[in-house]
């Protein structure tokens, strides 16, 4: 479990007093992701690490990026499929249902109410307004999250990742190409490329 | 094509497609669910897709609840439930059997290889969402700069962006944009 954690103060805030704490119940599970999920503005991701490996220590870090990783290289919202998988490894597939239940339940409720207040207000002009500036702080936010993950990239002087990451940003963002058909190009390709350089390197 | 069909039917069917192919997250899948629901679909105009988006942001939970927005505008709440779990539920069944799968053949290297692979597509299509959200956001040169503003502090700092996206709900409010 994860004794190669170093024993750095931790004062164990919450937790009862073992620190291999017990697999989780389910309504442990609903209750946990629902809480993180909540707290999450603008992604979960950050909460996620937060309860899983520092509050609740039901997984060390390398278990959670290792979880992550998968959960990032399948398509779809990596934080429900994080849900998905977290939830199952401890109470198999009703394990995963909590998670997933309480990761998206709530702030499904609060969206809906959100949606149901934009559909009636939608067109009054000082919301109007107001929605217009959060969406210019939000596409900043977003092109933010995309040049955080330009970084490594640059930094590694990777060209050829550079030029597939210009080449989607093209196809999709300017000739505005359906996602299916890039993908099924796209991704043949840079697999096979990055699996060349693979076994040049070793 | 499928126009006069059920639109709870072509909601489901739509974000389960989509699901299995949103690689790199929602946030990837933007520039598809724009040209889907704006430009194929017709459920909504440019700018209502970027009310949506900017309501996304300011709620709480994961970035993937955009499509319950579209789902409600098109199809009220059951559109909003349907949209949802077709967007959550073909990928969260794939997740659930690949890591049952993985964790019984942990040694192969595929994984590795598949995700480094498919790194720089999806920062490729988040940055083909940012455009387009800006092409429909920013529609004033005080709009563009709140955007770069916004990137260059979130890019720079570890302010919460709720804070951001309240400072611009504000210069919005002003009429400053």
């Amino acid at each position: 479990m994860p004794p190669d954690s170093p024993p750095v103060a931790v004062p164990a805030p919450d937790i009862p007093e073992s620190a291999t704490s017990t697999p989780p119940g389910l309504i442990a599970l609903f209750v946990a992701f629902a809480k993180m999920s909540l707290a999450g503005f603008g992604g979960v991701l950050v909460w996620a690490r937060r309860g899983i490996v520092d509050q609740h220590r039901w997984m060390t870090a390398d278990e959670f990026n290792e979880t992550f990783a998968l959960c990032h290289f399948l398509p779809g919202p990596n934080i429900v499929n994080l849900s998905v998988v977290f939830g199952s490894r401890f109470r198999g597939i009703p394990g995963g249902l909590a998670a997933f239940a309480g990761l998206v339940g709530p702030p499904v409720v609060v969206v809906t109410i959100l949606a149901a207040l934009y559909a009636r207000y939608g067109e009054i002009d000082a919301l109007r307004r107001i929605l217009a500036g959060v969406s210019c702080a939000a596409v900043g936010l977003l092109l933010s999250a995309v040049f955080r993950m330009m970084m490594p990239l640059i930094k590694r002087r990777d060209l050829i990742g550079l030029v597939i990451l210009a080449a989607v940003f093209i196809a999709v963002g300017l000739l505005r190409l359906p996602l299916p058909a890039v993908l099924l190009v796209a991704s043949p390709v840079s697999i096979a490329i990055s699996f060349v350089v693979r076994r040049r390197v070793a | 094509m499928n126009s006069d069909a059920n639109p709870i039917l072509t909601l489901a069917w739509t974000f389960g497609v989509m699901s299995l192919f949103a690689v790199g997250g929602a946030n990837a899948a933007i520039p598809e669910m724009h040209r889907l629901a704006v430009d194929v679909q017709h459920w909504m105009t440019d700018k209502q897709f970027a009310d949506v988006f900017a309501i996304s942001q300011l709620s709480p939970g994961p970035n993937v609840l955009i499509v319950t927005l579209i789902g409600y505008s098109v199809a009220g709440v059951a559109g909003a439930l349907v949209a949802t779990l077709a967007m959550c539920g073909p990928t969260a069944v794939l997740a659930y059997y690949v890591s049952r799968f993985l964790t019984r053949s942990s040694r192969s290297r595929w994984p590795a290889i598949i995700q480094a692979a498919l790194v720089p597509l999806s920062i490729g299509l988040m940055g083909a969402s940012g455009l387009i959200l800006a092409l429909t956001a920013d529609r004033t040169w005080a709009g563009a700069l709140v955007t770069a503003v916004a990137a260059a502090l979130a890019f720079a700092t570890r302010l919460n962006p709720f804070w951001l996206l309240l400072a611009g709900g504000c210069l919005g409010f002003a009429g400053v944009i």
